[in-house]
């Protein structure tokens, strides 16, 4: 049991070290390089059966006994994302093989990207606050890794604003969590969620609740925290901007989703109200960004920081169908931008670049290519029957039912607005005449048709298997939101049934018992 | 002990903020340590300050000094110095690139606006 949450860890972190080994052996490192992305995606689809047949699955490393060792927790929520994270690892191992040179930079690739899949793992799996900051530190120094490998002037100039604002967040994120354990006495995030509720300081814990709002939201790139995101993704390597895309920042929502179900409940009037401010306007302010920017990768940097706000008006909402919004948004966002990401270097690879003013002609060049950008591109805007339809419309009922109308309909104008851009990269990339001083697109070799295009049809093709057969994941998602709501099982798997009885629900209503 | 070791966290950390407001990427990377120095200090102060040790995980919450706070912080000071270690040869390596340390200068990534939206392409790399 013990490996099988310890595995989506130990697996890419391994495959870390070995691929570190075969710097420079270009073929070898590749294949083990897949095999291991095979390998996770097996572990976490283990993990994920192992979850949905019995509940939640929770690993003491080392035989030592919670709250006291470290402890590795797989709910409905941590399960999913990290299945998540190995199939868009999957998909980028095989988008390097054509998008990298086999030379110089793809030797430093591997092992980067297998330590970011083991931090990102190891931040989803993590059972204790702390390890929870040291994961997502393993994650900041690879990404800033991935991110500078290469040096270009861009590179090195969005690096430091993206290390910048990162280490301010990790240093925020250590003294919150030294701040808890300094009242609480306990880092075990089960342990924590009974403890707190004996605190009788209710003040200084709403105090800590907004430190860790501004360290996770620097993470999450959360209105207004978010300058570093739009400054950053849009230089690396496509491969790379695809998996920080899809990954980085949703590891920030995973955070706050579970310290804000499982530890600060005491206070839900406020906090939960600063979290729904925030919510709505990173939603504007990514959408109108977006609509400011001319370049393929520019304006989808900016849509990650629109579309956070609506996984976090679920987290805001806090009830069950608001959660289930979120996690239902959160799984199709991640799938669903790591593709669009793809698509662009593609488009930029086929089209020759990836300024709007300088690509046209390319529905009569690259038709597969229209259908392949068409199917996410509309699925971001929320057009039915795509995943994003069901996305939207479970946040946004989810909003009706508790009275909030300004977030649901703040929430229809932004998905507007995101199919203004879609239509925007639509019209100008695909439809517009090919400028006269571009060039005309390049039929795609066979190994480029297959590698660059084989992740983008995988992916397409979950989105659309999650648009078309909702209902499994509805179930799913359905689980995890319960799971959230109602900790008691999160605790008795950890701490045992015992303890659990102390759980309950958390406290109803806002303001709490102590105001 | 305790209203002192305060007062120095607090010091601390408005010299990193005063720092980390200048413009200049080595002052930032400096403030940057203290705000980690700050925080660590933080951290030992609430774990209590006495000269018995025992882990109040262990024995439940007593006055006593706590040894895992003590235990985090080591592990914390290792990963902000490695940290701390790779921002000065980020910055050093921006510096010969970019050729300033002014952080206003650096437009690399994000190119100012001209009146030809599409003309100047930011990422700057061969495809």
């Amino acid at each position: 049991m013990t490996w099988l949450v310890a595995g989506p860890i130990v697996v890419p972190l391994s495959a870390a070290v070995v691929t570190g080994f075969l710097m420079g052996y270009g073929g070898i490192q590749r294949l083990v390089s897949l095999c291991s992305g095979i390998a996770l995606f097996g572990t976490a689809t283990a993990l994920l059966t192992n979850v949905w047949n019995e509940g939640v699955t929770a690993a003491q490393i080392g035989n030592w006994p919670s709250p006291f060792g470290i402890t590795l927790v797989a709910d409905h929520l941590s399960a999913v994302l990290v299945l998540i994270t190995a199939i868009i690892a999957l998909a980028a191992i095989v988008y390097s093989f054509e998008d990298i040179e086999r030379r110089g930079l793809a030797t430093v690739l591997h092992p980067l990207l297998h330590a970011l899949m083991a931090g990102v793992c190891g931040a989803f799996l993590a059972g204790d606050i702390f390890n929870l900051y040291v994961w997502f530190e393993v994650m900041l120094i690879a990404s800033i890794g991935l991110l500078v490998v290469g040096g270009t002037r861009a590179q090195l100039d969005a690096s430091v604003r993206y290390a910048a604002l990162s280490l301010i967040a990790t240093t925020l994120l250590l003294t919150g969590i030294g701040l808890l354990y300094g009242l609480t006495g306990t880092l075990n995030m089960a342990d924590l969620h009974l403890r707190v509720q004996e605190v009788e300081n209710e003040g200084l814990l709403t105090v800590i609740a907004v430190i860790f709002i501004v360290a996770f939201g620097i993470k999450s790139a959360v209105f207004p925290l978010f300058f570093w995101l739009p400054a950053s993704y849009h230089t690396p390597k496509v491969t790379v901007s695809a998996v920080f895309s899809g990954l980085l920042t949703k590891v920030g929502v995973y955070a706050l989703m579970r310290v804000f179900t499982l530890i600060f409940t005491n206070d839900i009037g406020y906090t939960h109200e600063i979290l729904l401010w925030v919510a709505g306007f990173t939603m504007v302010t990514g959408v109108l960004g977006a609509a400011s920017r001319n370049d393929l990768r520019r304006i989808l940097s900016f849509h990650i920081v629109s579309q956070i706000g609506y996984m976090i008006m679920g987290l805001a909402l806090y009830t069950p169908l608001g959660l289930l919004g979120g996690i239902f948004y959160t799984v199709h966002h991640i799938i669903v931008k790591a593709n669009l990401f793809f698509v662009a270097g593609a488009i930029r690879r086929f089209g020759g670049s990836s300024r709007l003013a300088r690509l046209g002609g390319l529905y009569r060049d690259a038709p597969l290519l229209a259908a392949l950008f068409f199917i996410p591109a509309f699925s971001l805007a929320g057009f039915p029957p795509l995943s994003g339809f069901w996305a939207k419309f479970l946040l946004i009922r989810a909003s009706m039912d508790v009275h909030e109308y300004a977030i649901a309909a703040t929430a229809l104008a932004v998905g507007l607005l995101t199919a203004y851009s879609m239509t925007k990269i639509w019209l100008n990339a695909f439809w517009k005449g090919r400028p006269e001083d571009a060039m005309p697109a390049r039929q795609p070799s066979r190994s480029e048709g297959f590698f660059l295009l084989a992740p983008v049809v995988g992916l397409a093709a979950i989105t659309l298997a999650i648009g078309l057969y909702v209902q499994p994941f509805y179930e799913l998602a359905e689980r995890a939101a319960e799971e959230l709501m109602h900790p008691a099982e999160y605790v008795g798997a950890v701490l045992g049934e015992d303890a659990a009885r102390g759980a309950g629900p958390s406290p109803a209503g806002p303001g709490g018992s102590g105001n | 002990m305790e209203l002192i070791n305060a007062a120095l966290v607090g010091v601390l950390m408005a010299s990193s903020v005063y720092l980390m407001l200048s413009p200049n990427l080595v002052r930032f990377v400096l403030g940057l340590a203290l705000l980690s120095h700050a925080a660590n200090l933080l951290i030992f102060t609430g774990g209590g300050i006495t000269s018995s040790i025992t882990s109040r995980a262990a024995v439940g919450a007593t006055a006593e000094s706590d040894s895992l706070a003590q235990a985090l912080i080591l592990t914390a000071i290792v990963i902000s110095f490695s940290l701390f270690t790779f921002a000065l040869v980020l910055a050093f390596r921006t510096y010969e690139t970019l050729e300033t340390v002014d952080t206003d200068a650096m437009r690399a990534a994000e190119p100012e606006p001209s009146g030809h939206p599409g003309r100047t392409d930011p990422s700057g790399q061969p495809s």
